[in-house]
């Protein structure tokens, strides 16, 4: 099993869980197995012709996977998946 | 490592000496730093959540040169978190509210104000005068727009962000260092990352993250320890939990890469898409006006009130509304009757315009969105409702 990390804005999606664990191969069907398990994230992680969002960065462990190869980035059992999208809040 | 320097020698003054006495025992700071807090010039974007810790340390630190970036006006909204401002500063200009604060703590302070909504148009001028840019703005288009300059002008971007219980920190812009760009090349569309006006922030979350800011400048003006360039530090308040992520600077980023295509700032709400959407809700047919409302309900017409609040809001102010929270509202429309007139509101427009667009979508004709929100029936309709 690898840990995925839900960001704040996205626990709602899926029943409030920090942290949700799931089995996969690679770092792509670890989120695909997460979407599937909480289909209300879709929208939020992928854009309509299904490429993950700019603005939504994935990482294994400390690494973000668009240095390591992408979605396709092997997974070992205890590695932890982060997503990490951009917030803005600050001020007002 | 990124170092300021310092052109004009500084000397301090004996009442100096003694305020900055725990700095000058420490060898770390000693009288050359504390030279160097003096002579530095730093920019903070916005005097609100992350803006007042930030500000307040800075200054209590002896940062000889503090500019303010700020045209907003203080509201009891913001004094749960924005601790630079107090009660009686409610309506004053948070510029003139931070400056009198800044000064009773150091009045050693050089404080610039700049009364002012950062711009492509004043950005880069406004910039040129400091040495660190610390950056506490609240929306994606000021985001990018503090990115680019810093990256232009080669001043160094300390970031921190927050959302609800959540922040991010890093130092951006720095001569080797990646960019926010590197971080995201591009902004979420407008809608689908929520605002702390509606998504709400823990009242101490921009006080730890501010600070985290002010730490990283203090140490870039001395040049110790390590500088957050390349990590993103991220901050999970509820959890109590901090980890970090490394940053790399990417080679095709279209700002800070090897073949830059952003050479100069751009119009950062179109960038964003903000303009778009704005037109998108103006354009929103079937909008209601409270008072329209209020009168309609008088003279008891049959309408049937939705409320896409969360459950929690309900429990602040209501209007008699039918609870059904956005979110649900997919799975939960069958409980509405289409063939009845629906008017729907949440706390301030926004939600309710996505359930209108959905239940039209979805084959209702008759629904409209109330304008303003609960927020707007409070404040012109009835008084007795509060506003949050």
């Amino acid at each position: 099993m690898s840990k995925i990390h839900i960001p704040t804005p996205l626990r709602q999606y899926v029943g409030k869980q920090s942290t949700v664990d799931v089995k996969a191969a690679t770092v792509g069907e670890a989120i695909t197995t997460l979407v599937a398990q909480h289909p209300d994230l879709q929208r939020h992680l992928y854009t309509e012709d299904g490429k993950l969002r700019a603005f939504v960065n994935l990482y294994l462990n400390d690494e973000d996977i668009r240095y390591l190869q992408k979605e396709a980035t092997a997974v070992k059992e205890g590695d932890n998946i982060s997503i990490v999208p951009s917030i803005a809040g600050g001020a007002a | 490592m990124a170092t300021i320097t310092t052109e004009i020698p500084v000397t301090l003054n004996k009442d100096e000496i003694l305020r900055y006495s725990r700095h000058l025992i420490m060898p770390e700071v000693g009288m050359e730093g504390q030279q160097k807090l003096k002579a530095a010039r730093v920019l903070c974007i916005g005097a609100g959540g992350l803006g007042s810790p930030l500000a307040l340390y800075l200054g209590a630190a002896g940062v000889g040169t503090l500019g303010l970036v700020d045209f907003d006006v203080v509201d009891y909204t913001n004094l749960q978190r924005q601790i630079i401002h107090s009660t009686a500063d409610v309506g004053r200009k948070k510029l003139d509210s931070a400056a009198d604060k800044l000064t009773a703590i150091n009045p050693f302070l050089n404080i610039q104000k700049f009364d002012t909504r950062l711009s492509s148009e004043n950005a880069l001028e406004l910039f040129r005068d400091f040495d660190i840019i610390a950056d506490g703005t609240d929306n994606f288009p000021t985001r990018y727009l503090v990115n680019d300059a810093c990256v232009l002008t080669g001043k160094p971007n300390v970031y921190g962000s927050i959302f609800r219980f959540e922040g991010q920190a890093s130092v951006f812009a720095t001569k080797n260092g990646p960019c926010y760009r590197c971080l995201y090349p591009e902004p979420p569309p407008p809608g689908l990352v929520p605002s702390c006006a509606e998504g709400g922030v823990l009242g101490i979350l921009p006080g730890l993250v501010g600070v985290m800011q002010a730490t990283e400048v203090i140490k870039l003006i001395l040049g110790v320890g390590d500088p957050l360039i390349g990590r993103l530090l991220l901050i999970d308040a509820l959890g109590m939990k901090f980890r970090e992520l490394k940053l790399r600077k990417n080679p095709d980023c279209p700002v800070c890469g090897t073949h830059p295509t952003v050479t100069k700032l751009i119009d950062y709400d179109q960038f964003c898409g903000i303009r778009g959407e704005e037109q998108k809700v103006e354009a929103g047919a079937g909008e209601m006006q409270v008072e329209e409302l209020k009168r309609r309900l008088d003279a008891k017409e049959d309408l049937y009130i939705l409320d896409v609040r969360e459950p929690h809001e309900f429990q602040i102010c209501n209007i008699g509304g039918n609870l059904i929270p956005l979110n649900d509202l997919p799975k939960r429309v069958n409980e509405l009757d289409s063939s009845r007139e629906i008017v729907v509101h949440c706390k301030m427009g926004g939600r309710s315009a996505k359930a209108v667009e959905f239940l039209r979508q979805s084959g209702f004709k008759k629904v409209h969105n109330l304008a303003g929100g609960i927020n707007a029936w409070a404040e012109r309709v009835d008084p007795k409702v509060p506003k949050y």
